[in-house]
Formats: structure tokens, C-alpha cells, sequence
């Protein structure tokens, strides 16, 4: 974070995935919120470039942007009064206490981690590294993600399915 | 190839561009280069995709004329050469009507948008050997996430049109574009299991440095990605988004005038962006087994895009445009499992030549009779299992999505 240029990227892209953040919440249109949802994820995968993180960016825009986001759009479309306005809803005192517990453990992690560890220089074969911790170190929550996952889909196919 | 790597080497246009970019680097602010190199890279893509489009849409309707026992254009200059010109000047000169109850500025952004996963994919595909903009580690996958965004573009375009067939075209494109997302990243993966990096140079240096293409290592691969592919960019047989006979013209009824042609070159960039993407991985990139020691590499790579582009354009002109139904049973019932053989089958030979220690010269050809065998028996064998084979158990009439989707025992179409 030293050069200039990773300066002046990180700034944009926190205004960016901040702004775009805010307006998910202050729009009215629901379909805006969604886009705009969409503008910040791509905003954090900027900011994982920024640290040198390549492929958790781009796996950031695959999974997100063009995943979870045409899941988030299905939703929209398929509810009943899709086009009912990101208007108060009863949801809205529950939401900020979470949203508040969030940022507080997220803050809190922040301020425990050791920070030095930035300053070991960028990897260069990410890819490779996060394939071993996964399928070496960390196999066992990897594992149990995936038969969460087959359940999950499991599940789905269960619940539509007509006899 | 010997790099005298001087300026006037213009086998590889990133020599007198880096001489350049030294030279600033020398003389000017540390960010001067990399502001410079990517305005430069940014500005020559753009250079190159415009008029190819503007040519290639008149060797297109040239060529679907000829398939079709038709002219063609052939009035506007020579041969027609103009025609393109003269269209996107009238596209140009035309209203670009605005209907009412449309949502303004996502309506407007759409058409904008349309450009952008076509011209990014350009970013990180070798035109040569030092001829890329952004040469990233993770290069095959960014080719799917930015493949992906098409589909919000296109749900913007649809929802703000406020147009039902408009609705629908987009609801069709964005659930096609989920569900053959899969077959192709899951092809991707086949190239990278055996070239063991993902950077799109290092896929090409691996079929120089093995002498080979992996079109003949991974055949199913490449068929399952050209169709995966056709369908992502939305051309017919495949277009079933903006299929005329249906829903009018899908997710851009609404736009007229130069928006609408936004979207129609915007279909091109992203064609050439799938013919780039399938030369650089599966036909070598800008290697042609020692030419490109005299030609330059950039001109071989241009030549296998346009074509394998032509062979969209063929499969345009000759084959009729699927349903809906048939598409989305296609990819799930016959497409995915086929990808998952073929990626297992790529791992077991992969792992099976480095555990052993086998030469590549002999393990390589060996593989790619193996893999030629296998794909024409599992496309054969698991067409006649699903009874897609024989003609007369296909569905007589068109069936609804549900119909489709869910699995239904003890009932054979």
C-alpha cells in the first residue's frame, strides 16, 4: 500500500463499494437496490485485486455478481408484489441490531489481528495455494460445506418435484 | 522463437510498445507506465474490435445469403462492402425512442453495459507473446465471471423496458445463462487439469512447449464449450432471448436507433471474445507449430478467431432455433454429466502421466486417441440412453418448464 497508484485504486473503489452499499439501503426501487448490490461486490472484488488477491476476485464476481445476484433477481421476480418499493418494514428494528452486531465482531477482528503480516509481499500463485490449504489442511470443513451444499440441492429437487 | 525484442520486431507488437514504455519509465513518473500501458492496451482492443465488427456483420450476412440461396447486401459499393457503414449510419440518424413508464437510467445504462464482458475478456487473451494487457494468474476463470455479467445486463435491459416480451426474452437469457454457466466453467477446468496453470499465456505456452493443441486432448470439451458458448452470446440456433418468431425481439424490443445497435455489436464483441477464447485454449493461441517464427503471432491468432467465428456463422445459417424446453433439458440431462466424465477422465490421464514419469511424446497421443473414443461414445451412448437418439421419442408437443425440470417417473417422452 505504499505506491500511489494502490492508494488512489483503493480510494475509488471504497467510494465505490460504500456508496453503492448505501444506496441499497436508501433507494427506493427494489430492482435499484439489486444493481447497486451488484455494483458493490464488484467494488470488493477491486479492493481484493488491490491486495493482490486475483483469484479471490475474480471468484468473487463469479460467485457474486453473477451468481448470487441472478439468485437475489429470481427472488424478485418470483415473490408476489415484486414491484412493491424498498419501502419500512417490521423487519426493519431486528435488521440494525444485526447489521450492528456484525460490524461490531467484524470491528473486533479488525483490532485483534496482527496487521504486520501485510507486509510479507504479494503471493503469486494464489490459486495454488488456497487449492492446498483446502484440500489439505482445511479438508474437513471443506468436505462438510459440500454435503451441506448436496443436501441443500437435495432439498430443492425434493420440494419442487411432482409424483 | 528468438526475441531480438527491439522495436522494429513487429512479430510481437508488445516490443515497440515496451521499448516505449521503458523510455517513459526512464524519463518520466514511476505510475507514467502502467497509466500509458493501459491506455494503450485499452485503445488497441477497441481498435481492433470495431472494424472487425464492421466487416465481419457484412461477411456474415454475405455468407448466410449464400447459405440461403440469397444475395445478400450487394448494392451499397462493390460487392456490398459498404452496407455495414451505411447501416450504422442510418442506426445513428434514427430516433432512439424512450417509452413511457420505462425505467430512465437503468434503460439507459443497459445498451453501455452491453460492451463491457466483450471487450474485458479481451484483457487477459494473448495476441502474442508479450501482446496481453493484464496477463492474470487466474485468467480461465475471469473468462466465466465476466461471462456472467451478461446476464445482468441483460435482466436490466429487459425489466426496465417495461415490455412483457422484453421481460420474458431476459428471463429467458438470464436462466439459460445460469445453467450452461455450468457445462462451460466445468470445460475451463478440463484445459486447466491438464495444463496445470490458469493464466491464458501459460495455456498457450503449454501447447507450444508439448507441440500439440488440446483440441485433441479434450474434444468433448470444446464442443460442450462452443454450444455452452453460442448460447451464452446469444445467437441463433441459440437465441431463444430474442427469438423473432416468439417473443418479437426478446430483451431489446424497445430499443430503437443506435441502442439497439449497442446491442447488436455488443453480440459481436462478445462472439469474438468466445472465438478468441477457444483459439487461445483449445487451437494454440498465436502458435501455428513454428510459423509464427516468420509470421507474426498476432496475425495467426486473428486467423483462427475469424475462423472459428465463420463457424457460427455456419452453424447461424444452417441449423433452426431450439425451444426454450430443449435448450434447458439439453444442458442438464445431456451437457452436465459429460463435462463431469470428461473432467474425470482429463484428472485420472493427468495423474496417471506424472505419477509415472511417462515422456509426453508417447503418453499425449495415446491419450488423445483415448479421449477422441470416448467422446464420440459417451455423446452417442448417452443420446441413445436418454432416447434423444431416436426421432420418434421426442416430445410431440412443446412441454412446460416444470414438465421438463422435475423429474418425472414411470413417464418416457
Amino acid at each position: 500500500m505504499d505506491d500511489t497508484g494502490t492508494v488512489v485504486a483503493f480510494w475509488i473503489l471504497t467510494v465505490v463499494t460504500l456508496g453503492a452499499a448505501l444506496m441499497v439501503i436508501i433507494v427506493r426501487n427494489l430492482l435499484h437496490a439489486v444493481l447497486s448490490l451488484i455494483l458493490s461486490f464488484i467494488g470488493v472484488a477491486g479492493l481484493y485485486i488491490t491486495l493482490s488477491a486475483d483469484f479471490v476476485a475474480v471468484t468473487q464476481v463469479l460467485i457474486y455478481a453473477g451468481a448470487i445476484s441472478v439468485l437475489i433477481l429470481f427472488a424478485l421476480m418470483l415473490t408476489p408484489r415484486a414491484a412493491r418499493d424498498n419501502a419500512e418494514t417490521f423487519l426493519q428494528g431486528p435488521a440494525l441490531i444485526l447489521a450492528g452486531l456484525t460490524a461490531a465482531t467484524i470491528a473486533g477482528v479488525a483490532a485483534a489481528t496482527d496487521w504486520s503480516e501485510a507486509s510479507r509481499g504479494p503471493f503469486t500463485q494464489t490459486a495454488q495455494a488456497i487449492g492446498e490449504a483446502l484440500l489439505n489442511r482445511y479438508v474437513l470443513p471443506f468436505e462438510i460445506a459440500s454435503v451441506l451444499l448436496l443436501a441443500a440441492m437435495v432439498g430443492a429437487i425434493v420440494l419442487v418435484r411432482e409424483d | 522463437m528468438v526475441f531480438l525484442a527491439k522495436w522494429w520486431d513487429l512479430r510481437d507488437l508488445g516490443n515497440p510498445v515496451g521499448q516505449f514504455l521503458e523510455f517513459l519509465g526512464d524519463h518520466g513518473p514511476d505510475w507514467l507506465p502502467y497509466v500509458v500501458s493501459a491506455l494503450i492496451g485499452c485503445v488497441a482492443i477497441v481498435l481492433f474490435l470495431v472494424p472487425s465488427q464492421m466487416v465481419i456483420v457484412w461477411a456474415e450476412r454475405r455468407l448466410i445469403g449464400r447459405i440461403q440461396a440469397r444475395r445478400g447486401p450487394n448494392r451499397t459499393g462493390p460487392w456490398g462492402i459498404f452496407q455495414t457503414i451505411a447501416d450504422t449510419l442510418k442506426l445513428l440518424a434514427k430516433e432512439a425512442i424512450t417509452s413511457r413508464h420505462v425505467d430512465r437510467w437503468v434503460f439507459w445504462l443497459a445498451p453501455v453495459f452491453i460492451f463491457v464482458p466483450g471487450i474485458t475478456v479481451f484483457a487477459v487473451l494473448p495476441f502474442g507473446p508479450g501482446m496481453v494487457l493484464a496477463d492474470l494468474n487466474a485468467g480461465v476463470l475471469f473468462l466465466a465471471a465476466v461471462g456472467s455479467i451478461n446476464a445482468i445486463i441483460v435482466f436490466m435491459a429487459g425489466w426496465s423496458s417495461n415490455n412483457k416480451y422484453a421481460l420474458l426474452g431476459a428471463m429467458r437469457e438470464v436462466s439459460m445463462l445460469i445453467s450452461y454457466e455450468i457445462p462451460q466453467v466445468l470445460t475451463l477446468l478440463g484445459v486447466v487439469v491438464f495444463t496445470n496453470t490458469m493464466s491464458l499465456s501459460g495455456v498457450v505456452q503449454w501447447q507450444d512447449h508439448y507441440n500439440t493443441w488440446l483440441i485433441f486432448l479434450q474434444p468433448l470439451a470444446l464442443v460442450i464449450y462452443l454450444i455452452s458458448a453460442g448460447v451464452e452470446i446469444n445467437r441463433s440456433p441459440t437465441d431463444i432471448a430474442e427469438a423473432e418468431s416468439e417473443i418479437v425481439a426478446g430483451y431489446h424490443t424497445e430499443y430503437s436507433g443506435i441502442k439497439f445497435g449497442f446491442f447488436y455489436a455488443g453480440e459481436y464483441f462478445a462472439g469474438f471474445a468466445i472465438a478468441a477464447v477457444v483459439a487461445s485454449l483449445y487451437f494454440g493461441g498465436w502458435t501455428l507449430w513454428g510459423l509464427e517464427e516468420w509470421v507474426p503471432g498476432w496475425l495467426i491468432f486473428l486467423g483462427k478467431l475469424y475462423l472459428l467465428f465463420w463457424l457460427f456463422i455456419w452453424l447461424r445459417g444452417t441449423l433452426p432455433r431450439l425451444r426454450v424446453d430443449q435448450l434447458m433439458g439439453f444442458t442438464w440431462k445431456f451437457l452436465l454429466p459429460l463435462t463431469l466424465v470428461n473432467i474425470f477422465v482429463g484428472g485420472l490421464e493427468v495423474l496417471l502421466w506424472q505419477e509415472n514419469d511417462l515422456s509426453a511424446g508417447v503418453v499425449l497421443p495415446v491419450f488423445a486417441v483415448v479421449n477422441l473414443v470416448l467422446a464420440v461414445g459417451l455423446a452417442v451412448g448417452w443420446a441413445r440412453f436418454l432416447g434423444h437418439a431416436r426421432p420418434d421419442m421426442r416430445p410431440r408437443r412443446a412441454l412446460l418448464m416444470k414438465e421438463v425440470g422435475a423429474i418425472v417417473y414411470g413417464q418416457e417422452f
